[in-house]
């Protein structure tokens, strides 16, 4: 428990440490990969809450207004919520291509990064990543001490068993509506977080296939474990931005590697690296 | 007698042409165990969801301590005091034994919007966890996980997080289920133990759990009450000893 703690403490903190690196060797190309995989990270803890300790399949997770689609989606569940999230961030998407005065399809650029005053100027690659690590702390803090409250084993306790958690008399349904709605929260400053790392949004944040990619990443890092998606993150990217370069193709040989990882550990990279072999399901 | 704390009247529930529960009228005293019985098919478990709340009776009324609540959801039921056991065991089987039971707890402790401190050392869901757990003999595996139990474990795990939540009224359907003789033998024992503490609805297929622990009994064939009274009475009613007790040479 304790050596786990240790390492993923060591990892996270060395995180701190990807500027100065990125400086002393003249590659400042991975202070940006680095805050790109924060901000991800970001967001694929927010869908680690309620994928991987709810139970909760969210394909609008891209898509913001969680309060109303969570309120419609959360009606139904299994399949029927899968889709009808997957509705409802396509439904986002599309009103978001039809919105001209914002770019329509093209996207929007925007001329300049959000202005917090002198003291946190997001212009500077640096300031902006350091802004992103703390934020990115700041949501797996909250978040373990969310799982392990009172909240947090009422949410697992809908995942493994819902007819129960009911039969015990909790009205399950407001619960997961908060999840879904904080986690939606967090998304979208992850959302806004991009949206000033790029300097440019487009619909194509809010496709489907981008919270596809949150997933995978979630999945990938290690289901229900908070601090794995973070890794999830990590590896996806770097593996986009090491693939690309080779071939056009990256995404079939990511493919088969993220098959690869689910079938061997069904707590991903968390579970092959950080975890002892005393737990299996 | 006693007013009652349960009372249904004209309970209806039809599955398309098949009449579930037709006209179920039953009447439970506080404290009292009042047994369900009847071949399967009769009806037994449908009408304890439609006590606690799973199944919407077609027509008719069930009043619980002076209030109608046939239209309330579980979760409300459950709040009020009525608590149930599955007859397929229906426990949260990644958590631990003490855990499981321990949501039974937090289940009744006021709301659970609360997301800082940690549950698992929550003296206050903790410590009368621990001690339901006792009451059905599992002290010793609280921090087992709960798929790892035997099945009589976890027969007896799911009846400790019905009493965790404090029940005025349990609904236990077939709590042998499954169960070897020794097992079966304990639960009764425990049961017993339990008596008098709470009204207990009681669906059972083992004749001898039943007679040893019932004040009452009802019986039930195709979904009808053919017969309801003490256990002398059911032993001794004709029609019962055609309909259902008959049948096993009794």
């Amino acid at each position: 428990m304790s050596g786990r703690y240790v390492a993923i403490c060591v990892a996270l903190a060395a995180l701190a440490l990807v500027p100065a690196v990125a400086t002393v060797a003249d590659a400042p190309f991975y202070t940006g990969l680095f805050a790109r995989i924060m901000v991800f990270a970001i967001a694929a803890v927010s869908l680690d809450l309620i994928l991987g300790y709810g139970g909760l399949v969210s394909f609008g997770h891209a898509a913001l207004a969680a309060l109303v689609i969570g309120f419609v989606s959360l009606r139904t569940s299994g399949v029927y919520f899968i889709m009808i999230t997957l509705a409802f961030g396509q439904m986002v998407y599309f009103v978001a291509i039809g919105l001209n005065e914002y770019g329509g399809d093209d996207g929007l650029n925007i001329a300049r990064h959000s202005d917090f005053g002198a003291a946190l100027n997001l212009d500077r690659p640096v300031v902006f990543y350091y802004f992103a690590y703390g934020l990115l702390l700041l949501f797996l803090f909250l978040g373990n001490r969310i799982v392990q409250s009172r909240f947090g084993m009422l949410l697992q306790g809908v995942k493994s068993n819902e007819r129960r958690m009911i039969a015990l008399g909790f009205p399950t349904f407001r619960y997961k509506l908060t999840a879904f709605v904080m986690a939606g929260a967090v998304c979208g400053i992850a959302g806004a977080l991009f949206a000033n790392l790029t300097l440019f949004v487009s619909p194509s944040i809010m496709h489907w296939t981008r919270s596809g990619e949150i997933m995978m990443m979630v999945i990938l890092g290690g289901l229900g474990s908070l601090v794995g998606p973070v890794f999830g993150a990590a590896a996806y990217l770097i593996l986009e931005s090491v693939l690309s370069r080779l071939t056009e193709h990256w995404q079939a040989v990511l493919g088969p590697i993220l098959i690869l990882v689910v079938l061997f550990s069904k707590t991903g990279l968390y579970g092959i690296f950080a975890l002892p072999r005393r737990r299996s399901g | 007698m006693a007013e009652a704390l349960l009372e249904t009247a004209g309970l209806t529930k039809r599955f398309g042409g098949l009449v579930a529960t037709g006209d179920v009228s039953l009447s439970i005293a506080p404290g009292e165990i009042h047994a369900v019985i009847g071949p399967n098919g009769a009806g037994k478990t449908t009408l304890i969801g439609q006590l606690s709340g799973e199944l919407t009776p077609d027509s008719g009324a069930i009043r619980f301590a002076g209030a109608e609540i046939s239209r309330l959801g579980p979760a409300r039921r459950a709040a009020l005091g009525i608590a149930r056991s599955f007859q397929i065991t229906s426990i949260f089987r990644e958590f631990t034994a003490l855990d499981n039971v321990a949501l039974a707890i937090q289940a009744r402790a006021g709301h659970s919007f609360r997301f800082w401190r940690a549950a698992r050392r929550d003296a206050r869901l903790r410590d009368p966890a621990f001690a339901a757990l006792g009451v059905v003999g599992l002290a010793g595996r609280a921090e087992l996980v709960a798929g790892s139990l035997s099945h009589g474990e976890r027969r007896a795990l799911e009846l400790a997080m019905a009493l965790a939540t404090a029940p005025r009224l349990l609904l236990l359907d077939e709590p042998t289920a499954g169960m070897g003789p020794e097992e079966s033998a304990s639960m009764v024992r425990l049961l017993a133990g339990l008596k008098g503490r709470f009204s207990i609805v009681l669906v059972e297929h083992d004749m001898d759990a039943v007679f040893a622990l019932a004040d009452r009994i009802t019986v039930m064939v195709y979904g009808r009450v053919i017969a309801s009274g003490t256990p002398a009475v059911i032993r001794a009613d004709p029609e019962v000893r055609r309909a259902y007790l008959g049948e096993e040479g009794g």
